[in-house]
């Protein structure tokens, strides 16, 4: 019985030691600004790593995305004579959701996992140790760079999958199945607000891009430095973020569009 | 791999992005009526607004000059009141026997605002500006001084009284009936 509620304070305790360290290693990752003549240089390199790498499977999946909800939607309007109003619904669904959501999956997926892996195997090979060792803070040289470039490049790969998969739908919509083409744009126009619409979609990429590269770098900085550890952060940095990512989509739905 | 190359490949990669951003702005956006651009507000109360929203656009011979900006409750009358915004280019233009009629596009379509516009004098667009009036010889051939009444032109804030209100199904129907039974 003691024994039952030991393990449940433990399991506390460790869970809220756990929140703190990530805290820590965010707030110190955001306090401890590359230094002027160094950091653009690692900035870049991550951005390479993290935005640059990721733009083909962002790019393919949303122009496939964006074919598939064109023809779904199709299928469905046509039947009540409306197949005009597919501009708006591709638009509207990829713009407040699907492009936000979709693009912090699958970079939890590409990039989230490699950033894990990568600070994990310099945790086990006592890399970081090493760099503290010659007084250079790990947290400025190595974590802070990435998670700069992953919240500076997953908004824009969501504005990238957003405008590709509308392409998509406009190339099934529009040049396959003979929706007038300027219908699709002029009402899309008339529907899809900036304000509303993309800024609101833009604040939750960038939410996204924040839990997803934070749990990536977290998991990452603080796994067990043995093999086996790297691999259980690895799969917890993929299934934790995409949880995440639709919970707090819930969220900013809620307060975003319910009104 | 060199810097150099590195550095072009994230430039394309972040010009891509801000591309796509311009895409969604220009192409798939209304970057209309919508926030931009000066308006001014006109409020007028209906009987009945039927499934009229927000947002919803305001017309005058089909083009769109505003959007209906809140829909609320007259406090002592009990009669929905909706707040017009309309393009500020159009304030003072039209006279105060202007009606405003809520429609439907089409015959499942959304509800709009149909303004029917009535031109106001010149004497009463002078007047609403500001401007001092001056009785010049054009006055004489306007429709005020042929009736003998003075109109005012619509600015910031005025309530048009004209309105039609929203046709409901079952209104219509008991209109019918009754018009039936009365036979």
């Amino acid at each position: 019985m003691i024994d039952f509620f030991q393990s449940i304070g433990h399991k506390t305790l460790s869970r809220f030691a756990s929140l703190g360290r990530a805290t820590r290693m965010l707030i110190g990752a955001l306090v401890n600004v590359p230094n002027l003549r160094k950091g653009p240089a690692l900035l870049v390199r991550q951005l390479y790593m993290v935005g640059h790498q990721s733009l083909l499977i962002i790019m393919v999946s949303g122009l496939f995305i964006g074919m598939v909800l064109a023809l779904q939607g199709y299928t469905v309007l046509v039947g009540y004579g409306a197949e005009d109003s597919l501009g708006p619904l591709v638009a509207l669904s990829l713009l407040r959701e699907l492009g936000p959501v979709v693009t912090a999956l699958l970079f939890a997926g590409r990039a989230g996992s490699a950033l894990t892996a990568e600070i994990g195997l310099m945790k086990a090979t006592e890399q970081l140790s090493s760099l503290e060792m010659m007084a250079i803070d790990p947290l400025r040289r190595v974590v802070s760079p990435r998670f700069w470039a992953g919240f500076i490049s997953m908004p824009l790969l969501a504005l990238i999958f957003s405008a590709v998969a509308i392409l998509g739908a406009h190339l099934v919509g529009v040049d396959w199945l003979g929706v007038d083409s300027g219908s699709f744009w002029s009402i899309m126009q008339s529907q899809v607000s900036f304000e509303k619409d993309i800024l609101n979609g833009m604040i939750k990429s960038f939410v996204f891009a924040l839990i997803v590269t934070w749990i990536a770098l977290y998991k990452g900085y603080d796994c067990i430095p043995t093999s086996e550890g790297i691999s259980k952060a690895t799969t917890e940095t993929v299934v934790h973020s995409s949880l995440a990512v639709l919970g707090f989509d819930f969220l900013l739905t809620a307060v975003m569009f319910s009104g | 791999m060199n810097t150099r190359k590195i550095e072009i490949l994230v430039g394309l990669f972040v010009a891509l992005g801000v591309a796509a951003f311009a895409v969604l702005a220009l192409k798939v956006a209304n970057s209309g009526i919508s926030g931009s651009g000066e308006t001014y507000t006109l409020n007028a109360k209906f009987e009945n607004i039927g499934s009229l929203k927000t947002r919803a656009p305001i017309k005058v011979g089909g083009v769109v000059i505003g959007r209906v900006e809140g829909i609320s409750i007259h406090p002592q009358e009990f009669v929905p009141v909706v707040a017009m915004s309309i393009d500020a280019n159009y304030e003072c233009q039209f006279s105060d026997t202007t009606s405003v009629s809520i429609l439907t596009s089409g015959i499942l379509g959304e509800q709009y605002l149909g303004i029917s516009p009535v031109i106001a004098s010149d004497s009463a667009k002078n007047t609403c500006l500001g401007n001092e009036v001056t009785n010049t010889s054009s006055d004489v051939d306007d429709l005020d001084d042929l009736f003998g009444v003075q109109s005012k032109a619509l600015k910031d804030g005025d309530l048009v009284t004209d309105t039609k209100s929203a046709l409901v199904l079952e209104e219509l129907i008991g209109q019918f009936l009754f018009n039936q039974g009365s036979e």
